[in-house]
């Protein structure tokens, strides 16, 4: 059995009437990176908050690196090296003022933070605009040199709190590419995030978590699995006869049944295969009901995330949008 | 790999006071290269006191009588003090806005001092206020203000005056880690100043208040120190202001402190 670097059991936290987590237990095991996925609201930053030693749970019990959370969090704030959402670098200090400043508060001696320093601004690329003030710098660079603030202390454990949130696309796969970098150098990582392209990128196994609950944890392709080994869609001609289809495809379906009204689109999940798309076409055509396009693919997280919460990742009125959807077709089957 | 669990407590009183005043050191420079960066913010903390330098030297003093009969000498000690501690009320929004763009996260999440954030920034803080009160000093002597103390006593007084401004960073402190947010903490920074600062001593004689208002302004902490500053530059023998005024001082430093600490840990 592999050593746990990260320990969460039933880790509880309200904030006065809000239940942010409700019972959260997880593990990430060394050299290993643990994405917990989950939409706004679900409770990820409380418990990046606690396992950073921000905050203190109401219940259960975490240790990071052997440390408890509560009794010893002094120890693990030297273990740790935490970015993103919540973290931040000072604007108007240089990029490397900044690093020097973090290399001073971890207790380093002068030379060691200098040197610390330059190192992560070659690492991060940021050697050329690192005697410039932060505010000069473009969102990239700023998340580029947060993530690198949180390696000054050459952490055993690193917590990226959605390191990725609000970047344009080019940038987020820039991004990227330096997490990978880590991942490969044996860094044991949680990461939280919105995006599921993003956990199935960069994690080895993935907790989905949704109103302050772990929903579903495993790999990528464990989740993937768990929906039924592929998706059926099937575009209707009708958008009025969309609910009709549906009825009929859930015959076929094994996980939940999805709609979307402005792309006339039903979503099955399936064993796969041709005979599906044969047999959903049949029903289909004996029912009456036009279909514009059919066919079967390989799920993916966003399916997952779909099935297990009846709601999208995405953002908030995405979210409700589909939370309405996912409660009727719920109360159908 | 793993460090020794006991590196933490193992640390010596000794190796531990002075990491802590390695942190401070550390903040304390952070903030003051925020203040070079942002000379606008100087000037700005310096214009305002001079302007109550000119409006009462000015427009309102040649109607307020004051003992002695010199209004410029009665005015200044006023003046210092109330901007010693315009310049501890910065604190609070000096704080709330690390709080708000994230770094006290950063802050709070690394192994450093508990304290070091907030005795970094009052201490910064501390530096600007000497500066603009030096400033002040000289705005004074330009409009007829002169020192009639020994130079003991007239030293004495201008470290009463920054260290009372020092005590009530503290109190700020505590006040923009309770608020949150820096609009906020210019608002709440300056409510409780503005009833100290007026009905006090400043700018004019408690004795032509009415008795209620008296009462208060005899014994409040500002009227006390802008005495025992006066009584200290002005050359009269030192009453007992001068004891008050720093168990003002000590007594806002004993509370303070340990709230401001406390309301760090449990942001």
């Amino acid at each position: 059995m592999t050593e746990a670097v990260i320990e969460v059991d039933g880790i509880e936290k309200s904030f006065k009437t809000n239940r942010a987590l409700a019972g959260v237990s997880l593990r990430v095991e060394r050299a290993t990176v643990l994405g917990l996925l989950g939409p706004n609201g679900a409770g990820k930053t409380t418990l990046v908050r606690i396992l950073s030693t921000l905050l203190k749970p109401d219940a259960g019990r975490a240790t990071v690196a052997g440390y408890d959370v509560v009794e010893d969090a002094e120890a693990i704030r030297s273990v740790i090296g935490l970015a993103g959402q919540y973290a931040a670098v000072d604007e108007l200090l240089t990029g490397r003022e900044n690093l020097e400043l973090v290399g001073r508060l971890y207790h380093l001696s002068r030379i060691e933070r200098r040197n610390r320093a330059e190192e992560v601004l070659e690492r991060f690329s940021l050697t050329n605009a690192g005697d410039r003030p932060v505010k000069t710098y473009s969102g990239g660079m700023r998340r580029r040199l947060d993530l690198g603030a949180s390696l000054v202390g050459r952490p055993e454990v690193l917590i990226l709190d959605e390191p990725t949130t609000g970047l344009d696309p080019r940038t987020r796969i820039e991004l990227w590419q330096y997490i990978e970098a880590l991942v490969r150098d044996g860094t044991t990582l949680l990461l939280t995030t919105q995006y599921l392209e993003e956990a199935d990128r960069l994690a080895h196994r993935i907790a989905v978590i949704d109103g302050g609950r772990v929903i579903a944890e495993g790999t990528g392709d464990e989740l993937k699995t768990q929906l039924g080994g592929a998706v059926l869609e099937v575009v209707v001609a009708d958008s009025s006869k969309l609910e009709d289809a549906a009825r009929w495809l859930e015959r076929l379906g094994e996980g939940r049944i999805r709609l979307d009204e402005t792309r006339r689109l039903v979503t099955v999940g399936t064993e796969g295969g041709a005979r599906v798309v044969v047999e959903a076409g049949q029903l289909l055509v004996e029912a009456g009901i036009e279909i514009d396009d059919i066919g079967v693919r390989r799920p993916s997280l966003d399916d997952v995330f779909l099935s297990l919460t009846g709601h999208a990742a995405g953002d908030g009125s995405e979210t409700e949008e589909n939370r309405k959807q996912g409660g009727t077709r719920h109360g159908r089957a | 790999m793993v460090a020794p669990k006991s590196t933490h407590s193992s640390l010596s009183l000794g190796q531990r006071v002075s990491l802590g005043v390695s942190d401070i050191v550390g903040i304390t420079y952070r903030n003051l290269i925020h203040m070079v960066r942002t000379p606008q913010l100087l000037v700005f903390s310096g214009i305002q006191p001079i302007m109550f330098v000119l409006l009462f030297r000015y427009v309102f003093g040649g109607a307020i009588v004051t003992p002695g009969g010199n209004y410029v000498d009665y005015l200044l000690p006023g003046i210092f003090i109330q901007t010693s501690l315009f310049g501890g009320a910065s604190t609070a929004v000096g704080l709330s806005e690390d709080l708000k763009g994230g770094i006290i996260d950063r802050f709070r999440a690394l192994p450093m001092s508990r304290s070091a954030v907030l005795a970094g920034r009052t201490i910064a803080d501390l530096a600007r206020n000497i500066l603009v009160v030096v400033l002040m000093l000289l705005v004074g002597f330009l409009v007829g203000f002169r020192f009639h103390g020994s130079a003991a006593h007239n030293i004495a007084g201008m470290v009463l005056v920054v260290a009372f401004g020092y005590a009530f960073s503290w109190v700020f402190a505590a006040v923009g880690l309770m608020v949150k947010d820096p609009e906020t903490a210019q608002i709440a920074g300056f409510l409780p100043i503005f009833p100290l600062v007026f009905a006090s001593s400043a700018f004019v004689p408690v004795k032509t208040m009415p008795i209620w208002l008296q009462d208060f302004a005899n014994v409040q902490p500002v009227s006390v120190t802008i005495d025992a500053v006066r009584d200290l530059v002005t050359g009269v023998p030192v009453g007992s202001w001068l004891w008050q005024s720093g168990l003002w001082t000590l007594g806002i430093l004993v509370v303070f402190i340990p709230l401001a600490v406390y309301r760090y840990r449990n942001i």
